[in-house]
């Protein structure tokens, strides 16, 4: 863990200095270095000034109030309204339904490979689970309105709904991110010492027995923060809710109903050429700032849980 | 902490069920095979994607996807700008993004100072960008050009700019690690024969870390290549009839072009939509698999 600055730096200073020559030219270049570093701090604080300006000029005209709790979105309409909570209950079905597929499913995944895969065959298995989280969005979109919705949920199930659905849109978004859950999780079971299996062994447990009751919980820390990573991109996905869950904003009552995510709204507002300063212009920040609220939220547990116990063992 | 509880509930609890225990119990096969399945469940996920796409897109996976220009007929219509703008912006994303994630990451793991508090919000930063939707990207873009004034947001440099910031903490992340699994030995090594701080970095710790970052930097640059979100902020979904030739050209990209056919009501559009999907997935299988095989062929294990 040591550092070039940590082996560099003498303890004492003595007569024949260890630091050697000046040299300017690698002041330089270390001095970019540190340019580029400081650059990611500028992104964010870019990314909050970029939502904060025009959202502060959107809350001038419509009340916070009306926009956390209203309940009709129409920012287009003559008589204008701007409740963002039709656009909050698609993020919440889309997420929920999602991660009531990825959870058991990643988890699932992770304990085979963690415990019961022989390193050869978890060789060939994680880079293929990983292909899942290379396909581009659009993809899964694609095939989640054409395939998921108008195939399976229509024509094999024959169930009663539309031309898009939160449920199609949920699942394929829950596929897309186990393997998220998975691989954190497996990290997490992987870092538990063989000594704890070992002893539980040595108790009489069997694998399952090990698995379930001594490795998923010393793991646990690790394993809510894949879930809680997972929940993070689940809200923020956007390709295929703007495909598959579809783009009216009404408040969604059930999993076969459309609706109209946070995201699914800024990417299609977005089509449309609004003027910059306009009131359409700054709907789109204040959603967006709403929508990077949330998810920085998310983050921040996700990242603290993991600081806090990543060092137990 | 808990975990000495843990274990003693686990004693306890193990030495009840012990009579029960064995490996081939009924409820512990049933327990191996929910595992399999939820790995099987995800497989075979992939291979029906992968299967009904290209039974979709088959028929128009020909050359005219590669020569024709959008077009109202979905007959005579292909993708060839959108695979030139692909091109374009990948190209455009990876001048800006790599030389400085890798500049960022050498400052971040080699020279900060792991204890100054300033360097401790930069890496709590990174983390945290790289898991910011990337439509926010998108719209950041926006912003900046609205400050900047610049109305024609149809531009490859656009697109490759909010890219870019997207997968740069990516980068950053894959090079610290890689830079990190050099052992120190090295380092001191190169310092103990006189050379800079500087020459060592350059000369040795960068050098060994390469397949590290190149696996990294190539599994960003195809996150790069499907994304689409941030670009649909940013005008890319466009009518285009000609081809995408220079930084401050229109563009457009497989991903947008492929949302786009997929949201028109007429068969012919879906039929193309696969076909590009599968010319996009083809790509990125080729990258993904170009980067497992630098990191299982060069990647050094110290």
């Amino acid at each position: 863990m040591t550092t070039l600055l940590g082996t560099r730096s003498p303890a004492a200073p003595s007569p024949t200095s260890l630091h050697g020559r000046p040299r300017p030219l690698d002041a330089a270049v270390r001095l970019v270095f540190r340019i580029a570093a400081v650059l990611t701090i500028l992104i964010t604080a870019g990314i909050v000034v970029a939502l904060l300006v025009p959202s502060l000029q959107f809350f001038a005209e419509v009340p916070v109030w009306d926009f956390l709790f209203g309940t009709r979105w129409a920012p287009r309409f003559a008589d204008a309204s701007f409740g963002v909570l039709p656009l909050v209950t698609a993020s919440a079905w889309t997420t929920a339904i999602a991660l009531a597929f990825a959870v058991p499913l990643g988890l699932g995944a992770a304990t085979f490979l963690s415990e019961y895969a022989h390193p050869r065959l978890r060789k060939v298995l994680k880079p293929v689970l990983e292909v899942l989280a290379g396909i581009p969005t659009v993809v899964y979109g694609y095939f989640a309105v054409q395939f998921v919705q108008g195939t399976v949920l229509r024509e094999w199930f024959e169930w009663e709904t539309g031309s898009f659905s939160v449920l199609a849109a949920g699942f394929v978004m829950g596929v897309m991110i186990i393997p998220t859950i998975a691989s954190l999780s497996e990290d997490a079971m992987s870092a538990v010492p063989n000594s704890m299996r070992q002893g539980s062994a040595a108790l009489g447990a069997n694998r399952m027995q090990t698995s379930l009751r001594v490795v998923v919980p010393a793991a646990l820390s690790g394993i809510v923060a894949a879930i809680i990573l997972g929940v993070s991109r689940a809200v923020g996905e956007t390709m295929i809710v703007a495909l598959a869950a579809g783009q009216q904003a009404r408040i969604v009552g059930g999993p076969l109903e459309a609706g109209q995510t946070m995201t699914a709204f800024i990417a299609n507002a977005a089509l449309g050429d609004s003027r910059v300063g306009s009131l359409e212009y700054n709907t789109l920040f204040a959603v967006g700032l709403l929508l990077f609220l949330l998810t920085l939220v998310v983050n921040m547990i996700s990242i603290a849980i993991v600081r806090r116990f990543r060092e137990a063992y | 902490m808990s975990t000495s509880i843990g274990i003693g509930a686990v004693v306890s609890r193990s030495l009840q069920v012990r009579a029960k225990g064995g490996e081939t119990s009924p409820r512990s096969l049933a327990f191996l095979a929910a595992l399999w399945f939820c790995l099987l469940f995800a497989l075979l996920f992939l291979v029906v994607l992968i299967v009904t796409t290209l039974i979709e897109g088959a028929p128009r996976l020909d050359a005219r996807l590669f020569t024709e220009y959008p077009a109202s007929n979905p007959e005579r219509a292909g993708a060839r700008p959108a695979i030139i703008g692909s091109l374009w912006v990948i190209g455009t994303t990876t001048l800006m993004a790599i030389p400085l994630g890798i500049a960022a990451a050498i400052h971040l793991e080699e020279f900060a100072d792991k204890k100054s508090r300033i360097n401790r919000v930069v890496e709590l930063n990174v983390q945290n960008l790289a898991a910011i939707p990337s439509i926010v990207y998108g719209m950041l873009t926006l912003a900046v050009l609205g400050i900047l004034g610049i109305t024609n947001k149809n531009m490859v440099w656009v697109g490759a700019l909010a890219l870019a910031m997207l997968i740069l903490p990516v980068i950053i992340i894959a090079t610290r690690e890689a830079l990190r699994a050099v052992p120190a030995e090295i380092r001191q090594g190169s310092l103990a024969l006189g050379a800079s701080p500087l020459q060592t970095v350059l000369r040795n710790t960068l050098p060994a870390a390469v397949p590290g970052i190149a696996t990294g930097a190539i599994l960003a640059l195809s996150r790069a290549l499907g994304e689409a979100a941030p670009l649909l902020l940013l005008g890319g979904l466009v009518y285009l009839t000609f081809d995408p030739n220079g930084l401050a050209s229109g563009y457009t990209v497989m991903p947008i072009q492929i949302f786009n056919w997929t949201g028109r009501p007429q068969e012919g559009f879906h039929v193309l939509a696969a076909a590009t999907s599968i010319l996009l997935l083809a790509l990125l299988l080729a990258m993904n698999a170009l980067a497992i095989f630098i990191r299982n062929r060069y990647q050094q294990r110290w």
